[in-house]
């Protein structure tokens, strides 16, 4: 009994915090948009009793999702998602794990401050520092005049509402998602096994392909997730930084809701796009798995 | 006269394997190694002793091409090795730690170094299946490091580090991590494997007993510098100071002033007690000062004053340190000094002897001490 009051506590918040509101946007999904509050139909109405519960449920179709597949919006919104995380997970990975490795091989002493240093831009607004972006990716940003001034450009460059800029800020906003698992991977590395590795006649170069890049796989698998997954449904990076060009779903989903009020498109949208993110988080939560038991 | 003996060191035409010539390794303004001059010959199992921070891991790691000598020469096969990174160097190291590849199997872990060779295919088969039938693995080779025990384990690390048959092999501490009996098990083993494979055995060890037992010679060393380089039986019965015969063994110092007398030296101890004696092939002038060591074995013990040996003291037992085969008598002589007697326990510990407090007798031989400068 006592077990069971001690799991109820986690999926309780579980129950309440996810699946409840999972539950109001799938139905919201199978419902007709209305102009109303709420702004859709059917709305459950207990007082009518069991005849009124009949009524509610024969009024839901699965008409938006259906309709998902007639515009090619939606689809090439989906793929572009993909194709941006994808990109970006391997440009984190690119950045993250020189400046990992490079923790995990700092004197002790210089530790604690680096991972500060990771951590630090988690204490302001996330909204302010994608702001701050604009300001230096802008036309007459900083990153321009300083490119003006060393004489490397004589024009300035267009990079705000690029790809390139939504590139930038994911890569920045997402980088210590990468860096923080990839390096607690290298750390628990025995420097040791490089030693044995040159002495078994390794160069440094083809040690670390052959030891601890194998070793910090789980760090990098876990990291690409970690980047992957929130990318695919990011609204604020692409809607600030990427202008009108990017097509990404998670701003389809914020239009549908707020300048269409098309709530049962909108709730169709996010529901296709959980569908799709379960495959990764899957993977994921296997390799998680695969980690703890290695390390039994 | 039967078999030769393998003493190279006292070989003047032998050709050292390895030469130490005046190396100094400083690590900031700490001497790890301080100019150190001395040769390991082919085929020897040579073994470095000393407490931790004596320098005996800088040495092994020197060899192993992970240090660069501040001061000095390393010569192997009469090539200076300093040039030579660790991954060109015909030397290979057992880790303390194993340093097994955790994501390799045992069979992978085994055929590494040879893969770095380039070898063929089969050559690198051929060459992991006889390193596993020479340390009894072959029915492990799939496993992974972590699905095996730490036996086995310190055995992949021998495997592996003898797959690429170097003419140096440097063992830092093999059997720190393994219990007692199976450390004894494994120290013949090594021994056993060592003799059949005809590699040159460096290794590095802070146990005494197992210095002892698997070298051919023994290195001790203190602060940086080899203190005496012998075998394991000169080490013991003709230790060249004190530091040695403290180090090696139990041990009895008693200091004194030493006197020619006939064909040895007495030695003057202590007050209104008769000198002891003893023989040494070293030269002492009259007067001056000198350390007995007797080692507890050599000392007899008795109810009664013994007749046929000069050495005879009477003492008290203060402690007894019952070890099951032997028996350790703390006796305290007249003098106040503390002075160790060891006896075989023949019989059962019931019909022992003596007891605490006990009066006794002690003596020893005239060879039985050796006599030590200051």
């Amino acid at each position: 009994m006592r077990r069971f009051a001690l799991i109820a506590l986690p999926y309780g918040w579980l129950l309440a915090l996810f699946l409840v509101p999972f539950l109001i946007v799938l139905k919201i999904s199978l419902s007709d948009t209305a102009l109303a509050i709420p702004p859709y139909t059917p709305t459950l109405d207990l007082s009518e009793g069991w005849a009124g519960i009949k009524a509610f449920l024969s009024a839901l179709d699965f008409e938006n999702f259906t309709f998902l597949t007639t515009d090619d919006l939606y689809w090439k919104a989906y793929l572009s998602s993909l194709q941006i995380a994808l990109v970006s997970t391997v440009l984190t990975l690119m950045v993250g794990y020189p400046i990992a490795y490079g923790m995990a091989n700092a004197p002790d002493h210089w530790r604690p401050t680096l991972m500060m240093l990771v951590i630090l831009p988690f204490w302001t607004s996330f909204l302010i520092r994608v702001y701050s972006w604009m300001g230096i990716l802008s036309t007459e940003g900083y990153l321009n005049q300083f490119l003006l001034w060393l004489g490397v450009i004589s024009t300035p460059l267009t990079i705000l509402n690029t790809p390139t800029a939504v590139y930038i800020g994911i890569v920045y906003t997402y980088l210590p998602f990468m860096i923080l698992p990839i390096y607690s991977a290298l750390d628990r590395m025995d420097d040791s096994l490089l030693e044995a590795a040159e002495d078994l006649g390794c160069s440094r170069l083809s040690a670390f392909w052959l030891i601890t890049v194998p070793l910090s796989k789980n760090g990098i698998i876990a990291g690409c997730f970690l980047v992957f997954i929130p990318t695919i449904g990011e609204f604020v990076i692409p809607s600030l930084l990427g202008g009108s060009q990017t097509l990404m779903i998670g701003k389809v989903l914020w239009e549908e809701f707020f300048n269409n009020r098309d709530w049962p498109v909108a709730s169709a949208v996010a529901v296709v796009l959980l569908l799709i993110l379960i495959v990764p988080i899957v993977l994921f939560q296997i390799n998680q798995q695969k980690q703890r038991e290695a390390e039994e | 006269m039967g078999q030769t003996v393998f003493e190279p060191w006292n070989d003047p035409e032998a050709k050292p394997l390895i030469q130490f010539k005046g190396v100094t390794k400083r690590f900031g303004d700490f001497t790890a190694i301080d100019n150190l001059t001395f040769d390991i010959y082919e085929r020897e199992f040579f073994a470095l002793l000393g407490p931790s921070g004596c320098g005996k891991t800088t040495m092994m790691r020197m060899l192993a091409g992970f240090e660069k000598p501040t001061e000095g020469k390393i010569l192997l096969g009469g090539q200076d090795i300093a040039p030579i990174p660790p991954n060109k160097r015909a030397v290979n190291m057992m880790f303390q730690s194993y340093a097994l590849f955790p994501h390799l199997s045992v069979w992978d872990n085994i055929a590494f170094g040879l893969r770095r060779d380039r070898m063929s295919k089969d050559a690198i088969a051929a060459r992991v299946e006889e390193m596993l039938k020479l340390t009894r693995l072959t029915q492990f080779a799939r496993r992974k490091p972590h699905q095996i025990s730490g036996g086995q384990r310190q055995r992949v690390a021998l495997a592996r580090s003898l797959a690429k048959a170097p003419k140096l092999l440097l063992l830092d501490e093999p059997m720190g991590a393994l219990d007692a009996k199976l450390r004894t098990a494994t120290q013949f083993e090594l021994m056993d494997i060592q003799e059949k494979t005809g590699t040159t055995f460096v290794i590095v060890t802070h146990d005494q007993e197992e210095a002892m037992t698997v070298a051919s010679r023994v290195a001790v060393m203190d602060n940086g510098r080899i203190i005496q380089a012998d075998t394991p039986a000169r080490i013991y019965e003709s230790p060249n100071s004190v530091y040695v015969a403290d180090f090696i063994g139990e041990v009895t110092i008693i200091s004194g002033t030493a006197r020619r007398s006939g064909a040895g030296y007495e030695i003057a101890y202590a007050e209104g007690v008769p000198p002891l004696h003893a023989e040494s092939e070293t030269h002492f002038d009259t007067g001056e000062p000198c350390h007995l060591a007797l080692r507890p074995e050599k000392v007899a013990i008795s109810a009664e004053k013994p007749s046929e040996r000069r050495n005879t003291v009477k003492g008290r037992i203060i402690d007894i340190a019952y070890l099951g085969n032997l028996s350790t008598y703390h006796v305290e002589i007249e003098g106040g000094r503390m002075v160790k007697a060891q006896t075989a326990n023949t019989r059962r510990l019931s019909r022992r002897d003596f007891t605490w407090e006990d009066t006794v007798w002690l003596s020893w031989s005239d060879t039985a001490a050796v006599m030590l400068k200051d």
